[in-house]
């Protein structure tokens, strides 16, 4: 599976996403700088954490104009699977590739902890590893997780089964405990209508080995790398 | 620029001042300094020349009033690269890497700005080590603030807070630790002293000394601003009521920028292109030209009206006096300017090529071809002002009898008590806002163990990393605290595992010219000086920060301890986490029950007298070592380092931290049992071990005195006959403070 990871001004989770993907497929992935329209064809496309133009405009807002998502949105049209972490989910929502805003944190602080997220559904190329129902354990960093939609945008995300994690408790309820930054219905992460773009908040590529904050996070790689072999 | 041109005495600007005394003494130059400016110079300075040297030879920049007592300082072992006078301290970790770290003090600013104070705090530190060539990977925070009840603390923990993290989480360096202390000494003077630890090739390190006349010196990064003009003289004097009025001399941060900044350095740093680097720190294009020229024995023209500008109408002494951040100076090998400038253009920074080396050891400086300043470089530096100042050792107080220090009437009350106190609360409510799990190399989070720990990236090596110092032992015996510091920090590195390697210290006193302040300085490094050496510990870097008073009133000495170790296996390490039960906890060192300047003292008792504990270097050593061999062989689940509260508050923050009770009982001894549980006597460890037997008998064959007090497991804290604290009451006292303290409206 060849996956490229895309590289603005201000990215910096980039290499712990690099880091789970050559852990888990034996392969590095390409790094694309934003300025790149065009680059080579790939499996997988992530738009990684970070401070992208240092979030001074609004998170995500800046990057999502730069030539190399033009290209992105493009692919992504044609099937093309996007994951979007962190700053990059903020990215790929302010593309337009997934519906929603990600508002200021509640408490208006940055979080940084580990947090336990409900796996909505396994029907899906990012979450077949796991059991829907199921309670992983996966670190969040972030200032701007405020997950907002419309009354009918979430609606529609959660009449098509287009949730794909949610903020729980450790033992899976989900009842706003554990929930770090005021996300609407709890709401970790979302897919597009096709299922094909996974934006989330929480930080997989962070819960890959035991040493290092367990491998919670590790199933969503294998999930992806299985279904795209 | 001709030879000539650079002979010729400099000339005055239009609206330039002439220089009166009260000029000078605005510059903080006393009248025998402004002679010596005098004799050096042979005439009358221009004001961009009485800047320069204002700045240079001001307490921040030249250590005139520590020089001669850092000296006494250790600062070789067979793996030191580079000790004290870089940028920062490089040591050897094997596999050809090497370890870049400092910690610095941004304390003045930080009290003035609180947000962007700390903010620029974090991003000098960080350019100070990836100007070495490092990638910076992990940073660490120590800071002291003023009592609660103060009405500014809750102001500047919030502002501090928020401008660490600010700064370095938008960085991608993760915060893995620290300390944070509230005591009253602190209300007019808070301090902030900010560490990092890079990695780099040992083969690629780059140092600040310039060489090849001609050379081209070429500006990158921000442009200059109006900010911080005279820092670096503000941050050497005295705070006064009028000092909220310094607030424009606090320099605004631009992490995002010091992001494009350390990429695009490391980026040209993989080529061949740099001779020397240097950032531009406190003192800004100043300090860096100078020290660069210096270091190098060579002479440099600045061509100041090349130097980018933020706003319009700056002038020279502006520009040299500025400390907008995010700058780097850099010489470059001819020819290479064109590869210099893709790169930083690539990054959307600027780039510039401001001047060149020349072989007259002088700094010439030139706005749009006049010559404005004219200085010779090595007496400034030689003939740089340097103090003995007069002083006078603190004696040591009495020692306390624990006997007449009141036992708890109620145990479970006195540790809730304890553990709920503003220095012994749980500080997650900061270090939840920093980012400590970026690079995804973390292993040993914030208050999981002694020390944080971080995977040197693609190895199996961790460097364990500290911060310590215990200002109330400091103030009590000025060289007893200094020992304990350096040994705390020593003690934390151990407690992982890790091998303690070296130190970078960061001093905080108050005003150098009163003999009692100047002889805690000197009793502190004494102390400090004796354990480092005891303990193989050597210095590679520092920072004093002095003058750190308001009306008059001193800050409690202190010496921060920064400190780095190694361990080969990372899968070998141990947090303090207790996490399962029927572990054998085994008290390593020997136990005499002191309790003069302990916390059960000062939080339960309301006292702040005594003795410190003595600190047994020879002892720190043979007990440290035994234990890390435990570790080592695998006998060890965790393990806690003995410190504030003593032996009681470290057993709860082991269950707390693991969610798992114990049940011990004291062992049979003649010590008061407050004293048995709240002393803190140094050189102790608690180990929980599967197999305690074995511990215990590699401990007398080692000659350490070992005692197994008991197994954990159950929901509570038990110690026989005299605490059975519910674990879920304790976290909850453990974790209240801070939030409620901060989430309280004014």
């Amino acid at each position: 599976m060849k996956a490229a990871i895309l590289v603005f001004p201000g990215s910096n989770r980039e290499g712990d996403v690099a880091q789970a993907l050559e852990l888990v497929t034996g392969q590095k992935p390409t790094m694309v700088w934003h300025g790149d329209g065009d680059f080579e064809k790939t499996d997988l496309i992530v738009v990684p954490g970070g401070f992208s133009y240092g979030d001074y405009l609004r998170c995500g807002a800046m990057a999502a104009q730069s030539p190399v998502m033009a290209e992105v949105k493009r692919r992504a049209a044609q099937g093309v699977p996007v994951l979007g972490i962190c700053n990059g989910f903020q990215i790929v929502a302010e593309a337009g590739l997934l519906p929603g805003v990600l508002m200021r944190n509640e408490n208006l602080k940055f979080v940084c902890t580990d947090v336990h997220l409900k796996v909505e559904t396994s029907q899906s190329l990012f979450t077949n590893r796991y059991q829907a129902g199921q309670v992983i354990k996966v670190p969040v960093a972030h200032a701007e997780g405020n997950y907002f939609a419309d009354a009918d945008t979430l609606k529609r995300l959660e009449d098509r089964g287009q949730i794909a994690f949610r903020y729980c408790a450790p033992d899976g309820t989900v009842d706003g405990t554990g929930n770090p930054n005021g996300s609407i219905n709890n709401i970790a992460g979302i897919f597009n209508e096709t299922k094909t773009v996974l934006g989330l908040m929480p930080h997989p590529e962070n819960a890959i080995e035991s040493l290092f904050g367990g491998t919670d996070g590790k199933a969503l790689f294998e999930g992806i790398v299985e279904a795209l072999s | 620029m001709t030879i000539a041109a650079e002979k010729n005495p400099p000339v005055k600007l239009p609206n330039e001042p002439e220089i009166t005394p009260q000029i000078v003494a605005e510059h903080g130059l006393a009248p025998d300094e402004y002679e010596r400016l005098l004799r050096i110079m042979g005439r009358t300075p221009t004001m961009v020349e009485l800047g320069i040297f204002s700045a240079m030879w001001s307490e921040h920049c030249s250590y005139k009033s520590s020089k001669v007592w850092l000296k006494k300082l250790p600062t070789k072992a067979p793996w030191v690269i580079q000790g004290p006078g870089e940028n920062a301290g490089v040591i050897d970790i094997g596999d050809g890497q090497a370890a870049i770290f400092k910690m610095e003090s941004h304390n003045h600013p930080s009290y003035i700005e609180p947000y962007q104070g700390a903010a620029t705090g974090v991003g000098g530190i960080l350019r100070d080590v990836f100007t070495m060539g490092a990638r910076p990977v992990a940073n660490l925070n120590a800071l002291r603030f003023g009592d609660p009840s103060h009405p500014k603390t809750r102001h500047l923990v919030s502002g501090v807070v928020a401008g660490i993290g600010g700064y370095g989480n938008c960085m991608g360096i993760p915060t893995v630790g620290g300390e944070t202390n509230f005591h009253a000494a602190y209300n007019g003077n808070i301090l902030v002293n900010a560490m990092t630890v890079g990695v780099a090739p040992t083969d690629r390190i780059f140092y600040a000394a310039a060489a090849g006349i001609g050379n081209p010196l070429v500006y990158v990064g921000s442009k200059t601003g109006r900010d911080g003009i005279h820092g670096a003289t503000m941050s050497s004097t005295e705070f006064n009521e009028d000092s909220e009025s310094k607030r424009p001399t606090v320099q605004v941060g631009d992490p995002f920028v010091e992001k494009l900044l350390l990429e695009a350095c490391l980026e040209l740093m993989a080529t061949d292109a740099i001779v020397a680097i240097q950032d531009m720190g406190a003192a800004g294009l100043t300090s860096s030209s100078f020290e660069m020229a210096a270091k190098g024995g060579l002479g440099v023209v600045v061509e100041l009206d090349k130097v980018p500008m933020r706003e319009t109408g700056m002038n020279p002494y502006e520009l040299m006096l500025s400390e907008s951040q995010e700058r780097m100076l850099i010489v470059l090998k001819p020819g290479r300017e064109e590869l210099a400038r893709r790169i930083f253009e690539k990054w959307e920074l600027d780039f510039a090529v401001i001047g060149h080396l020349t072989d007259t050891e002088r700094m010439v400086l030139t706005w749009h071809g006049d010559v404005v300043g004219n200085i010779p470089i090595p007496p400034l530096v030689t003939e740089a002002p340097m103090y003995e100042r007069p002083w006078t050792l603190t004696p040591l107080p009495p020692v306390l009898d624990a006997a007449q220090v009141p036992a708890p009437k109620d145990w479970n009350a006195s540790l809730t008590a304890l553990m709920g106190c503003p220095d012994l609360a749980s500080k997650a409510w900061i270090w939840h806002q920093y980012d400590h799990l970026i690079m995804g190399n973390t292993a040993i989070r914030p208050q999981d163990g002694d020390a944080a720990l971080v995977r040197v990236a693609g190895s199996q090596k961790g460097l364990a990393m500290t911060s310590d110092c215990t200002p109330r032992y400091v103030q009590a015996h000025p060289e007893t605290g200094g020992r304990q510091a350096v040994a705390e920090a020593w003690r934390n590195i151990t407690a992982t595992g890790a091998r303690p390697l070296a130190v970078t210290d960061n001093m905080n006193f108050g005003n150098p010219q009163k003999p009692e302040i100047m002889g805690q300085f000197a009793g502190a490094i004494m102390g400090m000086a004796e354990a480092c050496t005891a303990l193989d510990f050597p210095v590679v870097s520092g920072n004093v920060s002095l003058y750190n008073e308001t009306e008059g009133r001193p800050i409690l000495p202190t010496p921060t301890i920064g400190a780095v170790g190694v361990i080969g296996d990372i899968a070998k390490a141990v947090g303090s986490r207790l996490t399962q039960g029927g572990l054998g906890l085994v008290l390593v060192g020997e136990t005499r029950g002191w309790l003069g300047q302990s916390l059960y003292l000062r939080e339960a008792c309301g006292r702040e007298d005594g003795a410190p504990p003595p600190v047994d270097l020879a002892a720190e050593r043979r007990n440290g070592d035994f234990v890390r061999a435990q570790i080592d062989a695998g006998r060890v689940s965790a393990c806690h380092d003995l410190s504030d509260g003593g032996l009681l508050v470290a057993l709860a923050e082991m269950c707390i931290a693991g969610g798992t009770g114990m049940e011990i009982a004291l062992p049979k001894t003649d010590i008061l049992p407050h004293a048995f549980l709240y002393g803190e006597d140094q050189a102790r460890y608690l180990v929980a071990s599967d197999r305690p037997d074995e511990v215990l008998a590699a401990a007398r064959e080692a000659g350490v005195p070992a005692v197994l007090l008991g197994y954990s497991g159950g929901p509570s804290l038990v110690v026989k006959g005299l605490v059975s604290a519910k674990l879920d009451a304790l976290r909850a006292a453990h974790e209240a403070w801070l939030p409620a303290y901060m989430n309280a409206t004014e």
